[in-house]
């Protein structure tokens, strides 16, 4: 053979650029992916950065500083009719509400895979009882049931405890999502290879089709986090929150009991609004751009 | 350039000519030239076949016949004449009106992607819609129903869904679609490879009897010697993007000049003698990065030293043989 | 001697196992088949789809259990296998698939098809051993180590593909290959270097293969024997030559008279409505018969 392959690669490069570099090189390609991911990172960074300024024991909470004071030089973003320093709850609350939307997407995610992978590559009897559960889940209104929850345990509200309340449901949506991609992975002729090649269920699970689907993870992440993160609002946008914690959706409950529309204290809601939403869209870019990437038929011709 | 191939008759006998076709995909490693350089003559009613290897540019020849090639890939020189007209100097508009109404196409794996939720007769009539809004509703249907009959199906067959269709039926349905509006030319491209052998050859049966019935010329691409053998009249040979060879099938099998195409017909397996099987050693080369000279000539047993320097012309070295080969320099007429 | 494999009266039958005990389709109905490893041949088992031919592959490399009936290897039910006997057979028992391109796992290299087995098996006690076994192997069907491992499945051709599987299958010197539609996705310049290697793996390695196609040709010219399936059932078998020059079943004939012979002198078989009162005559014929469909 004294030729190359028609359509193999050069032989300088017969690897093919790494996958981290790949990543890249796509964020670039694919714009929305890109500018979600700056804005979400400036809004950690800001979170990050002005812990280190404030007076984390005193400015986030209520008589910490002279209240209703508009935007200036000492007060950048205010303060609210409780004397909450408003440029120290958005630090605190962009960072509480991420921990929140992490915490329980990670938890969904986990158990989501876990029940995915079994469901879908075991199948049988377990895999109809997951499946029943999910379907189940799915037609009952969730956010009513964590309504109903966290009126309960009202009085018991921390950011972790919100967390898990709201994983209770996260776990539905990726465990759909990754049973279906398990359904038809398992089918794959490679895994037949590797059953010859006398590797046991465990190890076909995870060296075989786990890789197969850490795009659709990644994406399935970002969308619980999302997921979450909108759940917290939600609810604490109803009061259902963290009594003692800034959180942002706990600064819109405030607003509306003080009615600080009517008082004329704009400062005190159109900066959590702008906040969540940047924090919002960010997040629907980067799951927008993860989808395509791990989908390959939007994915777009490299 | 290339002399423009003559067969017999006048120029304007001619179905479809294809003069030097280029056509190139614009890639970050470079230049691929997928189709280097095509000519060839169409009569109507024709059988032509087209054999290569994968990579070979068949499909890509397809496609731009029915001007059908997307980004990054482009059509880059050469004229398509479909009864003296340039195909390529149509605007989008016009073409539109002749695809699939002069010269129509059953796309590889087109068996697999019809659509699931839509009935057989509301996908040939969309066909029909695309081109011709004078036909009346019930006028469309009839003609559905008609064509399917032409393709050996029932025309109940019209109200059914995919899922509920054979591989053959939905074959056949896809071949109705494609003669839906009476095409001169249909170019089908691999339309048997995911079948078995007794569907495979009620298929083509189809196609031929659709053939008898219209008098379209078809253009039958495919990588199996075997059914070019009992279906096609005359055979090109496609190696990295040009022909090198192209005769009267008879004649390919019984004197094949290429010696590519000599080694693809000795590595065919027959009933006659069980013995060796001989492979073609070598693989083909980078369309991105074509040999010097012959593109064969690091997989040619006869190779000379003046293949590897010089480009082998693509001429008619007997009555209606054309071949590019230097073996057949000294008898050009 | 007992044979390497052998089925006994082997029935599958798909969707039968439901809550709500739905009728399944029987896809290989008692089925009796035994390979020998002391004089080993080509079979060839012939078919279209759904005449059961690869399931019968999924059954003897134990993807699928019977419904009926018993799989042996070496004269043991490959069900109640012990897990150490179980890693022996896995090994011994070897495949070729038809799709070279689906047994990649698209997150790898392809040095992991070759590699896995290795490890798993416990063949090469060293890295450099594993390498040096790799490039043996792949010199052996012809691909240059260089050019192949290290490589992404996309980055190759399908014939380089099907030709690591090969490679693969030497390597691990199995005691029985199933060669599954193995040429059918592959160009025709490549064919008949694939089918070679399959001969060298039986008639140099002594190893028994079982060539699974629709494709009466090429079984013609690799196979000693031939099964002929019609849905599920062996109409024919029997020695290749006297099979395919006289055939006495007429599914057999039907199949023989579709090849499309690479000569356009001789052209098919039968005409057009011949061959179909023929192939309705052959499905009338199998749905009244009981279980067992005998040749003429």
């Amino acid at each position: 053979m004294a030729t190359l392959a028609g359509t193999a690669a050069p032989a300088a490069s017969a690897a093919g650029p790494g996958r981290l570099t790949r990543f890249f090189r796509y964020a670039r390609r694919n714009p929305a992916f890109g500018i979600g991911l700056i804005i979400l990172i400036t809004l950690v960074l800001f979170s990050t950065v002005g812990m280190l300024f404030i007076d984390l024991r005193k400015a986030p909470y209520p008589l910490g500083t002279p209240p209703s004071k508009p935007p200036s030089w000492q007060y950048p973003f205010g303060t609210d009719a409780q004397g909450r320093n408003l440029i120290a709850v958005m630090i605190v609350g962009t960072q509480l509400t991420l921990r929140v939307g992490l915490m329980a997407g990670a938890i969904g995610i986990a158990v989501g895979t876990i029940l995915g992978f079994v469901s879908a590559y075991y199948g049988g009897f377990l895999d109809g009882v997951v499946k029943w559960i999910v379907d189940v889940m799915l037609t009952i209104p969730a956010f009513l049931i964590l309504v109903v929850i966290a009126s309960t345990l009202r009085n018991f509200l921390t950011v972790e405890s919100m967390a898990l309340i709201i994983a209770v449901l996260a776990w539905v949506g990726p465990t759909r999502m990754i049973r279906a991609q398990v359904l038809t992975l398992r089918e794959r002729q490679f895994v037949l290879m590797a059953r010859l090649s006398g590797m046991n269920n465990i190890e076909i699970m995870f060296k075989e089709l786990l890789p197969n689907v850490l795009p659709y993870l990644l994406a399935g992440f970002v969308q619980s986090v999302t997921a979450a993160i909108l759940t917290a609002l939600g609810l604490e946008l109803l009061g259902l929150g963290s009594q003692r914690e800034p959180t942002l959706g706990m600064t819109i409950y405030w607003v509306q009991k003080y009615s600080a529309i009517l008082r004329g204290l704009w400062w005190w809601w159109t900066i959590p609004v702008i906040i969540i939403v940047l924090l919002v869209v960010s997040l629907a870019l980067i799951s927008l751009g993860l989808d395509e990437w791990s989908n390959p038929r939007t994915r777009r011709a490299a | 350039m290339v002399e423009p191939p003559h067969t017999e008759g006048s120029v304007s006998d001619q179905l479809l000519q294809v003069r030097d076709l280029l056509v190139q995909y614009h890639t970050d490693r470079g230049v691929v030239k997928a189709v280097n350089g095509v000519s060839f003559d169409l009569q109507p009613g024709e059988r032509l076949g087209l054999v290569g290897e994968s990579g070979s540019g068949k499909s890509t020849m397809a496609l731009a016949l029915m001007r059908m090639i997307k980004a990054p890939g482009r059509v880059a020189g050469g004229q398509i004449l479909l009864h003296g007209q340039d195909l390529l100097a149509l605007s989008e508009e016009q073409m539109r009106k002749v695809r699939g109404a002069k010269i129509s196409m059953v796309p590889q794996g087109a068996m697999n992607s019809l659509n699931p939720v839509a009935r057989i007769k509301d996908q040939i009539i969309d066909t029909m819609k695309d081109h011709d809004m004078s036909m009346s509703k019930t006028q469309m249907e009839e003609r559905a129903a008609q064509v399917l009959e032409m393709v050996d199906l029932k025309r109940e067959v019209g109200r059914m869904y995919p899922h509920e269709l054979s591989g053959g039926m939905k074959q056949r349905v896809c071949i109705a679609i494609a003669v839906a509006m009476r095409p001169d030319v249909i170019i089908a491209d691999e339309p048997t490879s995911a079948l078995d052998v007794v569907v495979q050859r009620q298929v083509m049966e189809t196609f031929g009897k659709l053939q008898d019935l219209m008098g379209v010329a078809i253009i039958l691409i495919g990588h199996d010697m075997g059914l070019m053998a009992q279906f096609v009249d005359r055979l090109a040979v496609m190696y990295a993007g040009q022909f090198a060879d192209l005769s009267p099938i008879r004649e390919t099998f019984s004197e094949p000049l290429h010696p590519y195409t000599q080694m693809l017909i000795n590595s065919l397996p027959s009933l006659d003698v069980k013995g060796e099987l001989k492979g073609i050693t070598g693989l083909p080369p980078s369309l991105l990065k074509l040999p010097s000279g012959c593109v064969f000539h690091p997989r040619c047993p006869s190779v000379m030293e003046r293949c590897t320097k010089q480009v082998p012309m693509y001429q008619e070295v007997r009555p209606q043989r054309w071949v590019a080969c230097h073996l057949y320099d000294e008898v050009k007429p | 001697m007992t044979p390497i494999m052998e089925l006994r009266n082997v029935t599958k039958v798909y969707g039968s196992s439901g809550l709500l005990a739905k009728k399944g389709t029987a896809a290989l109905k008692s089925m009796n088949l035994a390979l020998e490893a002391d004089d080993p041949s080509i079979l060839a088992v012939v078919g279209e789809s759904g005449s059961g031919k690869s399931t019968l592959a999924s059954l003897i490399l134990g993807f699928i259990s019977a419904t009926e009936g018993e799989v042996l290897y070496n004269g043991k039910d490959v069900k109640r296998l012990s897990n150490a006997e179980r890693q022996v057979y896995r090994r011994e028992v070897q495949a070729i698939f038809q799709d070279p391109f689906a047994v990649y796992n698209p997150f790898y290299r392809v040095d992991h098809v070759l590699n896995v087995p290795l490890s798993k098996f416990k063949l090469a006690r060293t890295k450099a051993e594993a390498q040096r076994m790799m490039e043996e192997a792949l010199s052996a069907v012809g691909l240059r180590p260089e050019e192949t491992l290290g490589r992404y499945p996309h980055q190759l051709s399908g014939g380089q593909r099907q030709r690591i599987v090969v490679a693969r299958a030497l390597m691990l010197k199995p005691k029985l290959i199933i060669a599954d539609e193995p040429v059918s996705m592959v160009d025709a310049s490549l064919r008949a270097t694939i089918l070679e290697s399959l001969r060298t793996l039986n008639k140099d390695l002594r190893i028994p293969v079982v060539y699974i196609t629709h494709d009466l040709a090429t079984a013609y010219h690799v196979s000693d024997q031939i099964v002929v399936l019609f849905r599920g059932e062996v109409v024919e078998s029997g020695e290749t030559e006297t099979v395919i020059k006289n055939p006495q079943h007429s599914y057999t004939k039907l199949l023989i008279d579709s090849i499309p012979w690479p000569d356009p002198e001789r052209r098919w078989g039968q005409t057009k409505e011949e061959f179909e009162q023929e192939l309705h005559s052959v499905a009338r014929q199998a749905t009244a018969s009981g279980s067992r469909w005998m040749p003429e």
